[in-house]
């Protein structure tokens, strides 16, 4: 015990006393680091400023900053109104998608994903084996007979499936399903029988033991899922842009992007304002939930 | 008293759910118009399901498994299953995207198969995964590095490489049609835009993709880095390794997992490659390939897309699709397959 004490502040010592060399080997380090950081940034450096300018100005000189930062609130306005945009409606029409598709599917993934880890019979087998095979079709492959099966299906029963919420909102919980029941499955299997056990015992119901004790346990895997679908479902174009259509009544952000850049050719001081406008509320997110948006997503990735 | 009561209520519900299915799906046979019908059915569904939730019985507990299944198995059946086991099927027909005709064999392979244009979409896929992959793992393994250093202020940085991932292919790629179009234009004077060269059109796309991705790659790089334990780096640099010894005899191996599990998304990921494929090119420009041409930065997913969508040939998009799957397929199963070995070797 004492060794190892004595081993720890010699090490505290070393580090804090860094040599010449290695003194400078840092500065370079930290001065590459933040080059690399202006250059990846550079990008969205190009849309602030040239989203300050006419159209003309971004022609002559795309890298000069802006004369009158007044300019901004111009285009933005213009873009905000306009018709193929219609950023607040685009804007809350992607929030309403975006937050009723992730309740839904993590409501519902967690409600299956307990009962397929709870029930070890071949069924559960089956239908979980399916689910974590299904995770390789590509978007592709089904997108095509999604949309004619959606459309019979309208025909059919009389609920509107394309060009409309609930439809969209459905494919969302099929697609994102698969993923999101593998992510549960693993984290409640971690999650020891008994507890369930002793309130089943205190003549608990079934379904209060998943509400009242199960499922506040998942608070921390409930946001990785969240996340990754929220990223995704938030970002996504194909899927809406065949189930809405491009110049629908309804449109996402992504959809209200590509719809105003069709209409607005080369016009690029509405175009990169538009693109201001589409990224801003995910960065501003970002900056609040930084931790946890980065660990949600890669944790996401590594199971 | 209560108990049959409540027995009683259920079975009331269930039978008008049932009742209300019914009612509904007659309306559908008819082919009837009533614009109630779908509302009846969801209705009726839906009292069926609250009918067996409240009904007091033995079997509570497999009636709760079904009830809780039921939501995410019934949207995967309809979004997933269904249209996927359509897919293979019409890829076999001439279906034109709402009914088929004929059952045509493999004669949509065939056709997919002897035709230029998909021929080179193939071609150039593999090329950008595998530019792609090269350069994503390197810049985000180096940028992992960086970001484990001891620099001051790590944590921005790593923001900072992650925001781009953040953002949709869509966005991100209409931004980068302007610089390539407008900026790099003025910073190289005189030079045209690259995105009217067929090769530097698809290296454009490279660069965007890149530098999307690597930020991600980099977190999961910076996870793996994290997780080499201390006191194996002590005992090498007590033993006298230097820095470069240590990240390649001692980091790199103990983090070979991570390798193979970024090396497979980044792989995944650019063959999947579509938003910023159709923001920034949208297939254009257009090379002249055997006296014909085609479009000469079509992805895959692109090629897949204007087929079935553009050109109004559903049946052939739809067989596209279905080798685009079986090569991803192929690709999964790859790397489960190496990541099992590894864990039979640990």
């Amino acid at each position: 015990m004492k060794v190892q004490s004595v081993t720890n502040t010699q090490k505290v010592a070393i580090e804090e006393i860094p040599s010449g060399r290695k003194k400078a080997g840092i500065f370079v380090l930290e001065v590459l680091a933040i080059i690399l950081v202006l250059l990846f940034l550079f990008p969205f450096f190009l849309v602030v400023i040239n989203s300050a300018k006419e159209s003309a100005g971004i022609i002559i000189s795309p890298l000069a900053l802006p004369e009158r930062w007044g300019q901004m609130f111009t285009n933005m306005n213009n873009v905000i109104h306009n018709q193929n945009f219609n950023y607040w409606k685009s804007f809350f029409n992607s929030v309403f998608i975006t937050i009723v598709s992730l309740t839904l599917l993590s409501l519902f993934s967690s409600m299956a994903a307990w009962v397929l880890v709870r029930n070890k019979t071949g069924w559960s087998n089956f239908i979980f084996m399916t689910l974590v095979a299904a995770m390789i079709i590509p978007f592709q492959v089904v997108m095509l007979p999604l949309l004619s099966t959606f459309r019979e299906l309208s025909e059919f029963t009389g609920i509107r499936m394309l060009s409309s919420y609930k439809g969209l909102i459905f494919a969302y919980i099929g697609f994102g399903g698969s993923m999101s029941v593998f992510i549960f499955h693993g984290f409640i299997k971690t999650i020891p029988y008994e507890l369930e056990e002793a309130a089943l015992i205190d003549g608990c119901t079934p379904e209060s033991t998943f509400f009242r004790i199960l499922f506040p346990l998942l608070k921390p895997i409930q946001v990785t899922v969240l996340i990754l679908n929220g990223v995704w479902i938030w970002n996504d174009f194909l899927l809406p842009s065949l189930m809405l259509g491009l110049n629908g009544k309804i449109k996402t952000l992504p959809i209200a992007v590509t719809s105003f850049v069709g209409s607005y050719v080369k016009q690029w001081d509405l175009i990169l304002t538009a693109a201001l406008l589409a990224m801003l509320p995910i960065i501003v997110l970002f900056i609040f939930a930084q931790k946890q948006i980065i660990r949600g997503m890669v944790e996401g990735a590594i199971k | 008293m209560n108990a049959k009561l409540k027995k009683a209520l259920s079975i009331a519900v269930i039978i008008l759910g049932v009742v209300a299915v019914i009612v509904a799906l007659i309306m559908d046979f008819a082919r009837s118009e009533n614009p109630m019908r779908g509302t009846l059915l969801i209705i009726g569904m839906v009292m069926v399901l609250t009918g067996f939730y409240f009904m007091p019985s033995k079997n509570h507990k497999k009636i709760i498994d079904i009830l809780f299944l039921f939501p995410l198995l019934f949207a995967f059946t309809v979004t997933v299953l269904i249209p996927f086991v359509f897919g293979v099927f019409y890829s076999l027909t001439d279906w034109n995207g709402i009914k088929f005709e004929n059952f045509v064999g493999f004669q949509n392979y065939i056709t997919m198969f002897t035709s230029n244009d998909y021929m080179y979409s193939v071609l150039i896929t593999f090329i950008f995964s595998l530019i792609n992959i090269v350069l994503v793992n390197v810049i985000a393994f180096s940028l992992a590095l960086l970001c484990t250093s001891k620099v001051k202020g790590k944590n921005y940085y790593r923001a900072a490489f992650f925001v781009p991932n953040l953002i949709g292919g869509i966005v991100l790629g209409y931004v980068w049609q302007f610089i390539f179009n407008k900026v790099f234009t003025v910073i190289v004077p005189d030079s045209l835009s690259m995105l009217t060269d067929p090769n530097l059109a698809l290296l454009a796309i490279i660069i965007v993709s890149s530098w999307q991705y690597s930020g991600y790659i980099m977190m999961i790089y910076v996870t793996g880095l994290q997780g080499v334990p201390k006191d194996v780096l002590e005992a090498s640099a007590v033993d006298g390794a230097d820095k470069l010894t240590t990240l390649f005899r001692i980091k790199m191996p103990l983090i070979a997992n991570t390798f193979t599990v970024c090396i497979f998304l980044t792989l995944i990921n650019s063959f999947k490659q579509f938003d910023l494929n159709l923001a920034i090119t949208n297939g254009a420009p257009s090379r002249i390939l055997n006296g014909v041409s085609i479009y000469s930065t079509e992805l895959l997913a692109l090629n897949i897309y204007k087929t079935a969508i553009t050109k109004n040939q559903y049946a052939l998009g739809q067989t596209k699709a279905v080798v685009f799957f079986i090569i991803l397929a192929i690709i999964s199963l790859t790397q489960v397959a190496i990541s099992k070995k590894r864990e039979v070797e640990m």
